[in-house]
């Protein structure tokens, strides 16, 4: 009897209810299992390791197909001839590596000139990469005439990051601000308590979002400030424009957070849903590194989604200086987005 | 409102339900209820945890919906385009709600004043409560005597017709709940109808008109306090503990003695006479040679009539 029952080792036990526990308990084995797989899928397509790392490279002025197809020989580059405007704006929004200008003069000085931000390394290896296909494959047509750094405020990774940083604060603050003093409320049965008096329950939900307001000016004040004071990032846009696609970023995860927020009814169970929901934004919506790093195919996808649709506004306007106009098609994503889910979440909120 | 909705109004009783019914699952919590609180009466649902009440209150509050059987609400139903009306003119404190800890009572009460059309100023509400020195505590602050009248002011500051009060003294220490029994009296005796919850006879007894007794999602008695201590037909409840057994119809056969119930090792005598009970009791256990541990007597109260009706005691049940 004695060694029947000294058969079973505690710390044997012990390690197997922590076992059984931890696989009984679903968003624990989420988190630990399946979410370092997704993270590391998306990361990967981002990140992927093409036949060979093209490179975006632009090429502006009247010899631009001339010199694109003079390069579409080399296999590591993307070559795409563009206007001076077009190209201008997309390597500011990150998109591209290199930009080759052309001069064609009488005088014979004809070739290109590299516009690149020496601090970035793809835009170096970039640079690398134009060299060396000019010189083998056509060393008597396109000659590099000069190099023009552009690290002036407006152009370099901070000028990207700080617009996707304000996006991405908007969505965090609104989602765990709303969802967990919502569920706090559930869970002590304020909510039901509420719902006893004649309170109208949609004034309940808008108040989340009006309250969200009174934040919104600090939250964006702290990062857009932190920006310009720290590293000089301007908002090239109008004030104006920039409050108002933050309005509706805002208004859009008031909306996101309280659908988010509707049923669960433990602290644990929302924090699960909100991370689900944020997760991918954080990953797919362009915060740390642009979009188009994923597949072509993808991109209209990942547009649709609110943060991408605020973090692409908010570039427009303080990296672009873009106004009201082009910024309205995610304006109005955002307000839809809103919308709906606050219509959804007054429909299947829980009460009690 | 039209002249006719208020005669309507004025002619209905304060409550009136049907046989309700609610099912969760498998579990029936209110089975076949009818009950009816006429207007400036206090009502008490009295009965154990898990007996029902809690569910029958929330369902008459519209907080809940009834599976069969209709409930109405000063002449209204719930869902019929008068929630916000009644809302309007019921006051509700339910079962452990905690409010907002980092709001202060002030700031409380005047979130709940805001929701209602009606009603009385919110420093009177806080001074009617008690509370006039904790105007500007956090809620979180508060102890649970003060916490509950907090939730009473909310309940009262619409001037409410029906006062709807869900276990209002369950935890407090006896000083707290008297002060919550005496904001209950004033508030009646301005007029208003109560309707509470409990599972202390001394409150029911002390607060209610009348008293519906609860088990099992069934009302198993109703009457006024007097009345229903009044059917056990006894003056005196003898509780006492033997040595060894004696049987129970040879005590319910005692002359003096109504009924002998035995629970736990105590057995409990109603007895309409004492003066001929006792004496037979002490020579019946002599009889039987087990002798008398312990014996006591009190009045019959509420929880007597409790376990006559159902074997068991209110606070074990």
């Amino acid at each position: 009897m004695r060694e029947r029952t000294s058969s079973l080792n505690p710390l044997l036990e012990l390690t197997r209810a922590r076992v059984l526990e931890f696989v009984r308990e679903p968003e624990a084995v989420f988190w630990v299992f399946v979410f370092p797989v997704l993270l590391a899928l998306a990361l990967g397509v981002a990140f992927r390791a093409r036949p060979v790392e093209k490179l975006r490279v632009g090429v502006v002025g009247d010899e631009a197909g001339q010199v694109a197809a003079a390069l579409r020989s080399a296999a590591d580059l993307e070559v795409v001839p563009l206007a001076a405007d077009e190209a201008e704006q997309q390597r500011r929004a990150g998109k591209l590596d290199l930009t080759l200008l052309w001069r064609g003069g009488e005088s014979g000085e004809t070739g290109v000139i590299l516009r690149l931000d020496p601090t970035r390394p793809e835009s170096r290896t970039a640079r690398l990469a134009v060299g060396e296909a000019l010189r083998e494959t056509a060393p008597m047509r396109v000659r590099l005439l000069a190099e023009e750094p552009v690290t002036a405020p407006g152009a370099r990774y901070i000028d990207f990051l700080v617009p996707g940083l304000v996006g991405l604060n908007l969505m965090g603050s609104g989602m765990w601000g709303i969802g967990f003093s919502v569920v706090v409320a559930r869970t002590r049965k304020l909510l039901k308590r509420l719902a006893a008096t004649p309170m109208r329950r949609s004034h309940y939900l808008l108040s989340f979002a009006l309250s969200r307001l009174a934040f919104l000016v600090l939250e964006v004040a702290a990062v857009v400030g932190f920006g310009w004071l720290v590293f000089g990032v301007r908002v090239e846009g109008s004030l104006a424009v920039l409050a108002l696609v933050c309005l509706a970023g805002a208004f859009c995860f008031a909306g996101v957070g309280l659908l988010v927020a509707a049923r669960p009814q433990s602290i644990e169970a929302v924090s699960g849903w909100m991370n689900l929901v944020m997760l991918p934004m954080w990953l797919l919506s362009g915060t740390f590194f642009s979009y188009e790093r994923f597949p072509a195919v993808t991109h209209a996808a990942i547009r649709t989604l609110p943060l991408t649709a605020l973090n692409d506004a908010l570039r427009a306007v303080m990296n672009q200086g873009a106004g009201l106009a082009a910024t309205l098609p995610q304006v109005a994503l955002l307000a839809l987005w809103g919308l709906v889910c606050f219509a959804v979440a007054v429909r299947i909120f829980r009460w009690q | 409102m039209s002249a006719g909705q208020s005669a309507e109004g004025a002619l209905a009783p304060a409550i009136r339900c049907t046989g309700l019914v609610r099912r969760f699952g498998e579990v029936t919590a209110v089975a076949q209820v009818d009950l009816e609180v006429r207007r400036g009466e206090c009502f008490a649902l009295l009965g154990p945890n898990g007996a029902g009440k809690t569910t029958t209150v929330e369902i008459l509050e519209g907080l809940q919906r009834q599976d069969a059987g209709s409930a109405e609400l000063l002449g209204y139903r719930w869902g019929e385009g008068h929630d916000r009306e009644l809302r309007q003119r019921i006051g509700v404190q339910l079962q452990d709600t905690q409010l907002g800890e980092r709001l202060t009572v002030f700031e409380t009460v005047r979130l709940f004043r805001s929701f209602y059309a009606r009603g009385r100023g919110v420093e009177e509400t806080i001074a009617l409560v008690g509370l006039g020195e904790k105007r500007d505590a956090r809620v979180g602050k508060l102890s649970g005597g003060q916490k509950q009248r907090l939730a009473l002011a909310c309940a009262v500051v619409a001037e409410p017709e029906i006062l709807f009060l869900d276990e209002p003294t369950t935890g407090l220490d006896p000083q707290a709940r008297l002060q919550i029994w005496s904001l209950v009296e004033r508030f009646r005796g301005e007029g208003g109808t109560v309707l509470l919850t409990t599972h202390y006879m001394e409150e029911a007894a002390r607060l209610a008109d009348r008293v519906a007794i609860m088990d099992h999602g069934r009302i198993i008695a109703l009457g006024s306090p007097a009345e229903l201590v009044a059917s056990l037909g006894a003056e005196q409840i003898v509780e006492f503990e033997t040595a060894g057994p004696v049987p129970l119809e040879r005590l319910a056969a005692l002359p003096g003695v109504r009924a002998a119930t035995r629970r736990n090792g105590t057995t409990t005598l109603s007895v309409a006479a004492i003066g001929e009970a006792l004496p037979a009791l002490l020579s019946e256990v002599n009889r039987w040679g087990v002798g008398i541990e312990s014996l006591r007597t009190h009045q019959p109260t509420l929880e007597d009539v409790f376990i006559r009706l159902t074997g068991r005691a209110l606070r074990d049940a």
